[in-house]
């Protein structure tokens, strides 16, 4: 019987994996119990900032270019909403939460209850919410009356033509209802200032980000949603609002949304817990400074001072 | 069929009713058969064959190792990609030393009894599980109770533990190919247990090991579910090329939850960027199976057995 | 024996200094330790699953029932909250029906042609490529359903939304053919040649060896293929995140957007903070997924088994 072996080229591989293998694990199991291997790069700084999904593109513009004059500063951005951000910011383990609605007070307590810090906020722009249409959907405005009968659990209009809207060239003239995931800011302002705090009917399409609303409405002529003005594209239409049927409608613009007259307008914040420090405090500083605020323009938001035209 | 009568050729060799209708059943029916399988190779060209050509106009080096730029409307991917590099790693270093061994006990050791059994089943589950399964696990179990925080090594963690399954069933594959007789010889001259293995069972099985560990790369660097909860960031500044931008207890950015990001959250993207990004990832994971097949296709044509 | 290259360097049992000895034993026990390994993971991912839905059960606002059969799912309402489930149940066995009225004759249409009709060197081709296939991670098929896809059922259906139903059935049925290719193969394959050489000799065309002898011989190793297939799709969670349009809703029609269970989960799990009834109720969903998966598997296997007893 005649038993060849393959070779010795796969058995110095094998001795080679194994070891590298065992060590590896050995490294590893080390590297677990003290789960700060803080050896390498000790003079950077990491910022984590944690929350809405409306501002999460602005806060990697913000990261992005921070980088270039604090080099030394490393920013971890993540969205998940408004509620995760200050929910991770009550835990203390974030440095910042972005926010695109205010802290409930029941928040603030915990916050001081699990880290003896008070959080502090920086309101750090406008946004307009807008409710945007398909390019071709002959409607301009529409009233908060209206939009509530859209949208709430209960409300009656399922077609254009209830809205006395006839939309050319589609053969079904069910509205489709574009709507963001439970629990985004977003989600909350929108029920909390258009529908009183009732539910959303069920059924509509609930996009996990505020650029799939737009991007879902540019493909559907009979589609209506909402999201933040800075997401525009020039497949859809942004809609004026009238606060009642029957009174004026207002565009969502810059100076409309500053002056509130605009009705869905709303503030965007940032939380800290306590007075930060050090990276953290020149982030902020920085980002409220007119580079920062720049950016914030550039994306589609009001800042929150006239940043010299 | 050597039928050398005299009989009238024709006559015999006429075919019935009934065999003609038999072969035109089996014509149509190898016709059909074709047709359902090219009919799923067809959307897979077409598929790549359109991601490429939407891409195309952003493909290029300087995309791989360019930082995002403009609010990731521009420039390129490299944190995602170097990110999912530690991911992939990392949870290499976990999952395939216990992989192997996990595949060696079982195949090596493991007596047909029914505690070995409920291992067989336990491995086939935990395969089944569906990622999001593993991913809410590993935030509860990584994430929380281990108190690493959303960190490369929880989410490396949940990838191991995800794709252990993998590296076992091929593993196991490769040691139970290698013939009993090879074993029986070498226990026979006094070798133990795992002396046979190491000597002689692992390195004729070597080829299908690796296998086994490239398939694990390859599965792990697609997953999205599972590290988007439990280490992977929107956006985390990195410098361009840098090779070590993380460490373990950071989080970092992945290549499949970037495509997820920029195809879902980010506005006025370039159109060509989120199909690139889907090229990049759908290439690289293409390439590493590639090399299992090539990998597998050697050791068959080495097998000297 | 006289060519194993490494006889010589395996030491006789005689001269094995204790510490090699010991090394043996302490390597076998880590060898054993990682074999019950699987175990230990599949009781943590329950274990841990479970332990972060409990709450859930002293919730006032959570009823079982409801949570199983309740179409209304408002997590997060102000003024109802309201856990029902039914709508997303549905909306994860519709789309899996989908996928697998696709899938499955697909599927075990090429298992057929790739194990019994083409030449060896096509066969070798294919299997190569239903691997890649495969191989394609899922967040590429969701980015094809929310482009590719989504684009050609609106231009072909006229639907007003492309990402529905039909969308999210199709992209699950190409994923979850290689699967069910594969191991239908392996079935064919396991039943023994002598029976295809019998029908073969008795004059059988390759349509009548399948049709009479190889389906019904291979039928379980079939079934578990369709079986794996499905576990597939029910689990899959980011295709169907992107290419299903997620709206809660019973779907009238192969062009109204759906919801999963996975999809819910994926979508929700980042935004609700940790230890709300909402979280619990997340991984309580989780539990369920688990369950389902774990009884489809291991059906899968039992059947699967069933013919190698045979």
């Amino acid at each position: 019987m005649r038993i060849v072996n393959t070779t010795q080229v796969p058995r110095s591989l094998l001795h080679y994996t194994l070891k590298v293998a065992m060590i590896g694990c050995l490294i590893f199991s080390g590297c677990q119990s003290k789960n700060e291997p803080q050896e390498k790069k000790t003079k950077v700084v990491t910022i984590q900032v944690k929350g809405s999904d409306t501002l999460v593109n602005v806060a990697q513009a913000w990261a992005e270019e921070y980088k270039k004059i604090a080099p030394s500063v490393d920013v971890e951005v993540s969205g998940g909403g408004s509620g995760v951000g200050i929910a991770a910011l009550v835990k203390g383990t974030i440095d910042i939460a972005t926010a695109s609605r205010n802290m409930r007070p029941e928040e603030v307590e915990a916050a001081k209850r699990n880290t003896g810090k008070d959080a502090k906020e920086f309101t750090l722009g406008y946004d307009g919410l807008a409710i945007y249409v398909h390019k071709d959907n002959p409607m301009k405005e529409i009233s908060m009356d209206q939009l509530a009968a859209v949208f709430t659990e209960d409300g009656t209009f399922t077609k254009w033509s209830q809205l006395g809207v006839t939309i050319p060239n589609v053969d079904d003239d069910a509205i489709v209802r574009v709507s963001r995931q439970s629990s985004s800011g977003t989600y909350e302002f929108f029920r909390e200032h258009v529908l009183n705090k009732k539910d959303f009917k069920l059924g509509s399409r609930d996009m996990n980000g505020s650029k799939e609303v737009v991007e879902l409405i540019s493909n559907t002529k009979t589609a209506i949603g909402y999201s933040g003005m800075g997401y525009a594209t020039p497949a859809v239409k942004m809609l004026h609002i009238s606060p009642k049927t029957g009174e004026p409608a207002v565009p969502p613009t810059i100076e409309n949304t500053i002056t509130q007259k605009y009705p869905l307008a709303r503030s965007l914040h940032l939380y800290t817990l306590g007075q930060s420090q050090g990276a953290v405090q020149q982030f902020i500083d920085w980002i409220l400074s007119a580079a920062g605020q720049n950016i914030l323009k550039e994306n589609g938001y009001v800042p929150v001072q006239s940043t010299g035209n | 069929m050597p039928m050398t009568n005299n009989l009238d050729p024709a006559q015999r060799f006429t075919k019935t009713e009934f065999v003609v209708r038999k072969e035109r059943i089996q014509s149509i029916t190898k016709v059909l058969f074709a047709v359902m399988a090219i009919s799923m190779i067809i959307p897979l060209l077409l598929i790549i064959g359109y991601l490429f050509y939407h891409a195309l106009p952003s493909l290029s080096w300087e995309f791989l190792v360019e930082v995002p730029k403009k609010g990731m409307r521009d420039g390129g991917i490299w944190p995602a990609f170097v990110g999912t590099l530690y991911l992939v790693v990392i949870s290499l270093a976990i999952a395939a030393p216990v992989g192997v061994f996990a595949a060696v006990y079982l195949n090596e050791y493991a007596k047909d009894n029914w505690f070995n059994r409920i291992i067989h089943l336990a491995v086939i589950n935990l395969a089944g599980v569906p990622s999001i399964v593993h991913a809410l696990f590993g935030l509860g179990a990584f994430v929380y109770a281990a108190e690493f925080g959303y960190s490369i090594l929880s989410a490396a963690l949940t990838l191991a533990i995800m794709t252990l399954p993998v590296i076992i069933a091929s593993t196991r594959e490769a040691l139970a190919s290698v013939p009993m007789p090879f074993r029986e010889a070498c226990w026979n001259v006094g070798a133990s247990r795992w002396q046979t293995i190491r000597a002689v069972v692992v390195p004729n099985s070597i080829s299908g090991i690796l296998t086994g560990i490239i398939l694990q790369v390859s599965r792990a660097a697609g997953e999205t579910a599972p590290v988007m909860f439990t280490g992977a960031v929107f956006y985390k500044a990195v410098e361009r090329g840098e090779l070590f931008p993380y460490q373990l207890n950071e989080q970092c950015m992945a290549l499949s939850m970037h495509l997820y990001t920029v195809a879902t959250q980010v506005p006025n993207v370039k159109e060509s960027i989120p199909y690139a990004t889907a090229v990049v990832l759908l290439c690289s994971v293409l390439l590493v199976n590639a090399g299992a097949i090539a990998l597998r296709v050697w050791l068959r044509n080495h097998k000297k057995w | 024996m006289n060519d194993m290259s490494e006889s010589d360097r395996l030491p006789t049992l005689p001269k094995r200094s204790v510490v090699s000895m010991a090394g043996e034993k302490l390597l076998e026990f880590i060898i054993r330790l990682s074999g019950i390994s699987a175990i230990v993971f599949v009781l943590a991912i329950f274990f841990f699953i479970f332990r972060e839905a409990a709450p859930i059960f002293f919730s006032e606002n959570f009823n079982l029932v409801k949570f199983l059969f309740n179409a209304e799912w408002y997590p997060t309402s102000v003024t109802n909250v309201r856990y029902g489930t039914l709508a997303l149940t549905v909306g994860s066995i519709s789309v899996t029906l989908l996928a697998m009225s696709i899938a499955v004759p697909f599927g075990l249409g090429s298992a057929v042609y790739i194990s019994e009709f083409c030449s060896p060197r096509l066969k070798e081709a294919l299997k190569i490529i239903i691997e890649l296939l495969a191989a394609i991670p899922s967040v590429v098929w969701g980015f094809i359903g929310l482009t590719v896809m989504s684009r050609t059922i609106i231009s072909l259906t006229g639907a007003p939304v492309g990402v529905n139903l039909l969308n999210g059935g199709l992209i699950l049925a190409l994923m979850s053919v290689p699967i069910i290719v594969s191991i239908a193969e392996d079935a064919l394959k396991a039943v023994p040649d002598s029976y295809r050489e019998a029908a073969l000799a008795l004059g059988a065309t390759n349509w009548q060896v399948v049709y009479r002898v190889l389906l019904p011989s291979a039928k379980n190793g079939l079934l578990a293929a369709v079986l794996l297939g499905i576990g597939r799709s029910v689990g899959e969670t980011m295709a169907v995140l992107m290419a299903t349009g997620h709206a809660v809703q019973i779907p009238h029609g192969l062009l109204d957007s759906v919801r999963t269970l996975t999809a819910n989960i994926a979508a929700e799990l980042g935004e609700a903070s940790a230890s709300s009834d909402h979280y619990h109720v997340l991984f309580l969903t989780g539990v369920l997924l688990f369950i389902l998966t774990f009884a489809v598997n291991l059906t899968a296997d039992f059947v699967i088994r069933g013919i190698r007893r045979k």
